[in-house]
Order: structure tokens, then sequence, then C-alpha cells
């Protein structure tokens, strides 16, 4: 028997609110994978403005390498010292510099880069879009008949896919010299036998898998960003301005976790690589 | 030269544009009226291809625009510059850059030969040595003009200006006003207007439509739309214009209005 009430039962309008917040979220997703297809459709067609890319690759390339190198030199000197200490009640404080190197290498080099950039670049691109956004700015790109997605977002993709994996590479040695530093002059560690132990655990295959993982962050970070600022209402304002930031900022993130833990199932898993 | 017919527009569940047809003949100014959210400047971005439509044709210089692709709606593009309310001029780029941007896109002039295009261009929106300046050190009024000298740039032959005046004190609304008569005067162009500036309006119209819940409520000269007996234009012309433009008499300036003229 129907309920004489007309107002929807509270688990109705949960499962209402759900399914409203899921439908918002898919819309999004495919909105964001559209954005996606058409930059990388829009890469291949010419012109290619070298004089955009340029302006990006040393905005995001350049300016970012001395926080990248400062953030990989402390996090190697934070696995040295941490794999010292763990790893002396078994006697193996020897092994410091592999465990150093290959979880710099594989895993913290990119990620730690991409977690940089992502807050450093994501976020600035997505406040530098959305604010063209609400100004017009990118109203005006179109009626002067320039596609803003390969004016504005085929530079950033580009520079952040070229410039993470080449960071990822400064941010790994400064790792693996910081993770020196730190067991050399903190535990008396021969400097030389770690060099030799980097040498001979570093493989080609792990920088494979390490630059893969960097130009993978590299374009989620770009595209999360553009989206983001892309997506913002004419209307949103200042304040649309900042929701869509924090918004760029956190989703970036979010993905690089998620796409790290499927690019590691794929590279290491799947492909067998080492 | 503009013909827009049955143009419905929705966002949502709101209706904003509801079977609106217009006519902009060549050479005229046609000043779109209405109230705030009435869709005005949706009109204009549809006009620019900025919006899609539900429904409806618009055609721009015999072309049918709702259904091109990007690459033959650029080409349309070309023939059309647009004023926005807030200049929307590129925050990252010089006066210079900023006028010279459609021209470095779809041209191979040179430096120098895009330099002479944005003096003259300058000199049509009466500025001069603000060319290396950075759109955040000009005033309201500099920026709109330079908006303007930026929109003229490919020589359009259409331009469409967003609330041209908006946000800019009398004498600069003045001088913007006569700017737009001059260069409409000048350069021979279609023009369409989107304001609720009365005494703009007036000003620069040679036709005037007035909008009003999505529909087209009025629509002739501003002679015509001044002895027009429909109470929302009367109500809403007579508020906002002044007296001497209207030359109207003291009763119906008091029966729409409650406003006397002594």
């Amino acid at each position: 028997m129907n309920s004489p009430s007309s107002t929807p039962a509270p688990s109705n309008g949960l499962a209402f609110l759900l399914k409203n917040r899921l439908y918002h979220t898919l819309s999004e997703v495919g909105d964001a994978f559209r954005l996606l297809a058409e930059t990388i459709f829009q890469i291949f067609r010419p012109p290619l403005q070298f004089d955009l890319l340029m302006k990006q690759l040393l905005f995001i390339g350049f300016n970012s390498l001395s926080v990248v190198l400062v953030s990989g030199f402390f996090t190697g000197m934070v696995l040295g010292v941490q794999g010292y200490v763990q790893l002396k009640p078994y006697a193996v404080e020897g092994s410091v510099a592999q465990f150093v190197s290959v979880s710099v290498v594989k895993e913290l080099g990119p990620m730690i880069t991409a977690f940089v950039l992502s807050g450093r670049i994501g976020a600035s691109i997505t406040a530098e879009l959305s604010t063209m956004k609400v100004t017009e700015q990118i109203d005006a790109l179109e009626v002067m008949g320039t596609n803003p997605v390969k004016y504005l977002v085929v530079p950033r993709f580009l520079a952040c896919s070229f410039m993470l994996p080449t960071l990822t590479i400064f941010s790994t040695f400064a790792g693996i010299f910081g993770g020196y530093v730190a067991v050399v002059t903190l535990f008396g560690f021969n400097g030389d036998f770690y060099i030799l132990q980097v040498q001979q655990h570093l493989f080609i295959g792990s920088v494979f898998i390490s630059l893969v993982k960097a130009t993978s962050f590299g374009m989620a970070i770009a595209a999360v960003g553009c989206y983001k600022g892309f997506s913002i209402s004419s209307a949103g304002g200042a304040e649309g301005v900042g929701t869509a930031t924090t918004g760029s900022a956190v989703i970036s993130l979010i993905t690089i976790l998620v796409l790290d833990f499927v690019l590691n199932h794929i590279l290491f898993n799947l492909l067998g690589l080492s | 030269m503009i013909s827009i017919r049955n143009v419905r527009k929705s966002f949502d569940e709101k209706q904003v544009l509801n079977g609106i047809d217009l006519e902009v003949p060549l050479g005229e100014t046609l000043v779109i009226l209405g109230r705030s959210g009435c869709g005005k400047s949706v009109l204009l971005k549809i006009i620019a291809g900025l919006l899609s439509i539900d429904g409806g044709e618009v055609w721009v210089d015999g072309t049918e625009i709702t259904k091109l692709k990007r690459k033959q709606m650029n080409q349309i593009r070309r023939k059309i510059g647009m004023l926005f309310q807030s200049a929307a001029l590129f925050d990252s780029m010089s006066v210079a850059e900023n006028i010279a941007f459609m021209l470095d896109q779809h041209t191979d002039l040179t430096q120098q030969e895009m330099r002479k295009v944005v003096d003259e261009k300058l000199k049509l929106v009466d500025l001069d040595g603000v060319q290396e300046l950075r759109p955040a050190q000009l005033s309201g009024g500099m920026r709109k003009r330079v908006g303007l000298a930026r929109a003229l740039a490919f020589n359009p032959e259409i331009i469409l200006y967003d609330e041209p005046t908006t946000g800019l004190d009398p004498v600069t609304c003045n001088e913007i006003n006569e700017l737009i008569r001059d260069l409409n005067k000048k350069l021979q162009v279609t023009s369409v207007v989107v304001t609720h500036d009365m005494h703009s309006a007036f000003s620069v119209g040679t036709l005037m439509v007035m909008l009003h819940e999505g529909k087209k409520l009025a629509y002739g000269t501003p002679e015509s739309m001044i002895n027009e007996d429909n109470p929302i234009l009367q109500q809403f012309i007579l508020l906002g214009a002044p007296d001497q433009i209207l030359n109207i008499d003291e009763p119906t300036l008091k029966k729409y209005t409650g406003r006397s003229t002594e």
C-alpha cells in the first residue's frame, strides 16, 4: 500500500543524491576525456606554435627545477636515514644504496616530481585558464578564429609531458645524491661502495619505467589542469576560479596515485618488467 | 546582413530565447534592449558563433552559421569583430600584441606591417602611445578603446558590441558612443549593440529591438520605439533615457514612470 505522504523516504533521497552525483562525475570524466582527445588531435594538426611551446617549457621546466631538486634531495636523505636504520638490525645496511636508488628511480622520483608539479603547475594552469574564461578572453580567442584548445591546451600538454620526465631525471639524481650525503655523513658509510651499489642495481628497464610513469603523470597534470580551467562557468567569478584551482590540485594528486597503481600493475605484473 | 529566424535557446530548464526573429540590414546599427537576464548577450554570442542554439537559423552574410564546422565558422568570424563587456584583452600581452593578435594568427604580415596596422587602428579609436602598455595599466575607457581597435584589426564587416559603456563614467560613455557612431559612418559596417544604457542606445542605434521573457517585444527605428504603445517597452525606455532624447510630453512620462520633467 502506498504511503499517503508525498515526501520521499530518506533512503530514496540519498539514492537520488548519489545517482545525481554519479551522473555529474561521469559526465565530467566524459568531458575531460573529450578535451584530451581534442588536444591529441590538435597536436597532430599543423602548425605547432613553437614560441608558445618554448614559453611553457621554460615556465614548467626551468622555473620548477630548483624546487624539484630540493624535494628530490631531501626525499633521498630521508630514504637513506630510514633505510640505514631499518636495515641495520638485520645486518644488511650495506644494501642501503640499492634501497635508495631502486626506490627513487622506480617510484619516488616520478612521484615526488609529479606531486610538486601538480601543486605548482597544475594549479597555475587552472588558475590562468579559468581567469581567462571568466574574463571572456577564451571567447575572444574563439571570435578571432583561434582554437583555444590548440592555442592554450596543446603547448601546456606537450610541455608537461616533456618536462615531467626531464625533471624526474634531475629529481632522481638529487635523490640518490641525497641518500649518499645522508648515509656517508651521518653513518660513516663508505661513499665508493654506495656509488658501486647504485651502478650495480640501476638497470635501463628501471629508468624506462621511471620515464613512462613521469610522462603519464605529466599528461595527467596538464589534462586535469586544463580541463578544470576550461570547465568553469563564465559567471563563476573569483570564487569559481578558487574552487577550480583547489579542485585541480586535489584531482591531480588522486589521478597521479591511481595512475601509479595502474602503471605499476601493467609494467611490473602484466609486462613483467623489473 | 544578419538574419535570425525562430531562434530558441535554453540553459538547463530555463528558456532564454523562445522563437526570436530579427533582421539587421547592411550598414545598420541594431541595438538590443531588455532587462538583465533576458538573453541579449546570449543572442550576441549566438551571432558570433560562441553559443549553439536549440532550434532555428542564424544567417550571417548569406551563410547559415549554426551548422558550420569550426574551420568554416572561422572563415565567417574573420568578417566579425567583437567588443566584449570587459574588453577581454589578453593580460599576458601588450596593447600592440593584443591588436595584432588576429593578424599574427591568420596572415603572413611582417612585424613592421602589423605595427603599421596597430598604429592605424589605435588612431581610429583616438589612442596613441599606449602600444607597449599592458592591459592592467589602462583605464576602463582605454581598455574599451583598445578592445575596439582589436575588433577592427581584421577590417570586419560586422561589429558586435556587448555593453560597450558599462562601468564607465558619463564622459567616457559619451566618448565611446561617439566613437561607435563615427566608426559606423567611416567604415560602413553593420553593428549589433547590446546595452542597458538608453543614452547609448538612442545615440548609436538606427534600429532597436526589445527582448522580454525570451521573445521579441518590439522592433523598429528609435522613433517608432518611442511611439510604440507598449507599457513594458515604454517604462524601460522612459526610466532610462534622457528626456531631451525622447522629447516626450508630460502626461506620457508621468503615466509610465511617475516621473516629471519639471
